[in-house]
């Protein structure tokens, strides 16, 4: 699989070749096991793909296993946030896995019919569904309490449940139930068409088309070896740092209204709000969508109008930052909340802002650059404190980053073509190709497999930085109390969807 | 420390008189649905039907072409590949109908094929100017709910018309229903409605709940309320914009015409 490298490996060695490559839990954020997922092979089989990351500025190892007799030993007691991976190929592919420390549905919850859907071609009616509850630990006491909350919540709300079990104002223990929204969105790719794609992967999470896009179409491109036109790849970055600076403001309108500043909640959406209208004016659409394609964009943009409306905006939102930082009762609810080591970070597999918040120096614009990020210069802001506060000051740095890296791109931006569907290159001689790119809440990949004509695709996997993040969140919410739920989460940024699929 | 009240004040009114004055909708340059005009459609050539993701565009056995905008995401395919400019974009993203069959376009005047309409709930006079709405996602990408929350920055400033969200559906008259309807969200759906005192009324709102859209159908998704929960608005739209919902409260409001007919924008 372009551009890995690869290794086949046996069931029965796949634990000690882990061990021989990454012998310490030495918290290298740059070493260590990015995903995993299943395929089905022709043969009726599957084939499971391990995605290890060897450093900055290395390629990625794929590690490709075939289950012996449809099992495989779980790497979750040595990795623990490849429990999910696990849980998550059990779901959707049968796959058995040996050892696993919690043997539970994830992705299909409690009550969906036994039938494991990525197997099979897609059905005409859904699985058959019956509500059960999830297996969460006994919790045996006269003085605790257990809360569920949602799938409903309160105000506009994505659906996700979330149960606390907690006594007086301390939590016990707390279990995010997610995958309501689980839509199958990975089987949709199947059959799908380059063109179609596209626009699928603009709408797995909404707010992150645009990083959802762009790896899609990077995986693409590499399994085909199709090089973009330079002014494509110029306008990627504007748009992928536009989602950024879209995205980050919301963040702090968000937390804002958790720490009940009315003024600086209104504030902040309203120049999200102002984005937005940037967005709808320079693309048709407001997330900044059908804009790219495999190969390059689908048209081009008119950039003219772009560096004045920036400008108009900067000084607002400079002002704004700012003034949060100053108001005392702001700071006094995110330091010291929501506190995530270095150690847990690592462990758990968090991404983005979220483990650069913890002393984790990672970010694919900088690491592994794709796009037009090669050629500019990039400042990655980083914290230690792991706290809510720590999270904030990531975002609020990345605002200034982006705006920095739009000024760049605009300035080298050149008039040119902005599509070609020529191989440049030779294409991966298994039709197969990995893409990333860095979106708001971290790290995101897709890899693309396609059927031997390379028409259609056979599987596309898709890894949301939400999906990594949402795994890390308990280990923040444990031990910590109520009052503090709504704005940790909030500095956390996830998205559901996303991680649901 | 930072006098927050000041600072807001400083920053002046930024709500626009839209819709119930003359002013910025917020829309400029966004896209809507696209235009069909099938007059200008080629004998023989099905360009649209393939590369809609959807399956919005359909054609007939006799080489007719047909579009559904309840399925329809204005992903701007059709556009793109259409040799004659039979489908063209446009800025028509106020697509709220009562009437489903109104989404599927035909000759305007004529009578949807499959009976004739029925006749839609009017919201009681008391709500018209006190509308309070239970958002639900059934399993949207998140796009349909950032616009909504779009509606309560200064800009929209739902609050102004009347119109509320309200945490518990006990207090809602409104079921506003974005996503496809996952199978994990089919009883929360209707337990949801079921918790709701009549009179109660539903919108679906975006294609996903139109319609399916994208994700609906395969092993996780419903097609979109139809056949579920009984719908009293449909707006289609991926994600439709903020200016595109609050039109469309205020045409369940009796407040603004319902504009689209026959799949068709009546322009005023």
């Amino acid at each position: 699989m372009r551009p890995c490298t690869a290794r086949i490996v046996s069931a029965a060695d796949l634990l000690a070749t882990l061990g021989e490559l990454l012998p310490t839990r030495d918290l290298d954020p740059h070493r260590r096991l990015r995903m995993a997922y299943a395929r089905k092979m022709r043969d009726g089989g599957l084939e499971v793909l391990y995605c290890l990351s060897q450093g900055a500025g290395h390629p990625y190892l794929m590690l490709r296993v075939r289950p012996d007799g449809n099992r495989l030993p779980s790497l979750a007691n040595r990795f623990p946030f490849m429990g999910w991976y696990e849980r998550e190929m059990h779901d959707l592919f049968g796959l058995d896995i040996d050892g696993h420390p919690e043997p539970y549905p994830l992705v299909l919850h409690e009550g969906a019919a036994h039938v494991h859907p990525m197997l099979q071609a897609p059905p005409d009616l859904p699985i058959q569904f019956a509500e059960a509850p999830p297996r969460v630990p006994a919790m045996i006491g006269p003085e605790i309490q257990r809360l569920p909350f949602g799938p409903v919540r309160a105000d506009i709300a994505e659906s996700a449940q979330f149960l606390f079990f907690y006594i007086g104002e301390g939590i016990l223990h707390y279990h995010p139930r997610l995958f309501y929204k689980h839509r199958g969105m990975e089987q949709r790719f199947e059959g799908s068409s380059l063109p179609t794609g596209a626009i699928l992967s603009e709408r797995i999470s909404g707010t992150d088309s645009v990083a959802h896009a762009l790896a899609y179409c990077q995986a693409c491109e590499i399994a085909l070896g199709w090089g973009p036109p330079r002014r494509a790849v110029w306008i990627r970055v504007i748009l992928a740092e536009l989602e950024r600076l879209t995205n980050h403001l919301h963040y702090f309108g968000a937390l804002a209204k958790m720490t009940t500043l009315k003024v600086a909640d209104a504030q902040g959406h309203w120049l999200e709000e102002q984005v937005r209208q940037i967005n709808g004016a320079l693309t048709g659409s407001r997330f900044l969508r059908g804009i790219l394609c495999v190969g390059g964009l689908r048209r081009d943009l008119d950039l003219t109008s772009l560096p004045v409306a920036l400008d108009a905006i900067e000084a607002d939102v400079t002002l704004y930052l700012g003034k949060l930082d100053d108001t005392r009762s702001y700071l006094d609810r995110l330091i010291g909340t929501g506190r995530l080591t270095r150690e847990i970070a690592f462990d758990q597999g968090a991404t983005g802002p979220v483990e650069r918040a913890s002393g984790m120096d990672r970010d694919l614009r900088r690491d592994l650059p794709y796009s037009g990020y090669s050629d500019l210069r990039i400042e990655i802001p980083m914290q230690s404190a792991g706290d809510a506060w720590a999270r904030a000051c990531i975002r609020r740095d990345e605002i200034r980053v982006s705006l920095t890296l739009l000024r760049q791109c605009l300035e080298l931006i050149e008039p040119g073509p902005i599509r070609t569907d020529q191989a440049q290159s030779d294409p991966d001689p298994e039709g197969e190709g990995l893409g990333w790119s860095e979106g708001t809440r971290g790290a995101l990949y897709y890899a693309v497999h396609y059927d031997p004509k390379r028409e259609i695709f056979e599987r596309v996997k898709i890894k949301d930085p939400s999906f990594s993040n949402w795994r890390v969140f308990p280990f923040t919410v444990e031990d910590t109390n109520l009052m503090d739920y709504a704005i940790n989460e909030a500095s956390f940024g996830l998205s559901i969807a996303g991680a649901d699929r | 420390m930072i006098n927050w009240a000041w600072f807001g004040l400083r920053s002046g009114r930024v709500t626009t008189p839209w819709p119930e004055d003359p002013g910025d909708d917020g829309q400029k340059g966004v896209y809507g649905m696209p235009r069909f005009h099938p007059a200008r459609c080629e004998a023989g050539c099905s360009d649209c039907v393939s590369a809609c993701p959807t399956g919005a565009i359909t054609q007939s056995p006799e080489g007719r072409t047909g579009i559904d905008y309840a399925r329809c995401i204005s992903c701007q395919r059709c556009t793109e590949v259409c040799p004659t400019g039979a489908f063209e974009p446009s800025a028509e993203w106020a697509f709220a109908v009562r009437d489903r069959a109104d989404l599927i376009f035909r000759e305007a005047g004529s009578e949807p094929t499959d009976g004739p309409k029925p006749t839609p709930r009017r919201v009681p006079r008391e709500l018209k100017r006190s509308l309070h709405i239970r958002h639900l996602d059934a399993g949207s990408c998140n796009g349909c709910e950032s616009e909504l929350e779009a509606l309560l920055n200064p800009f929209y400033n739902l609050h102004r018309l009347g119109i509320f969200f309200t945490p518990s559906p006990r207090f809602a008259d409104l079921l506003l229903v974005t996503g496809p309807v996952t199978i994990a969200m089919r009883e929360p759906l209707l337990r949801t409605y079921e918790a709701m005192p009549e009179p109660r009324f539903v919108m679906a709102t975006g294609t996903c709940a139109t319609g399916g859209g994208i994700a609906g159908g395969g092993y996780a998704c419903h097609q979109g309320l139809q056949g579920i929960l009984p719908v009293d608005l449909w707006l289609p739209g991926c994600p439709p914009n903020p200016a595109a919902i609050l039109d469309a409260l205020l045409v369940l409001l009796d407040r603004r015409p319902a504009r689209v007919q026959c799949g068709q924008l009546e322009t005023p």
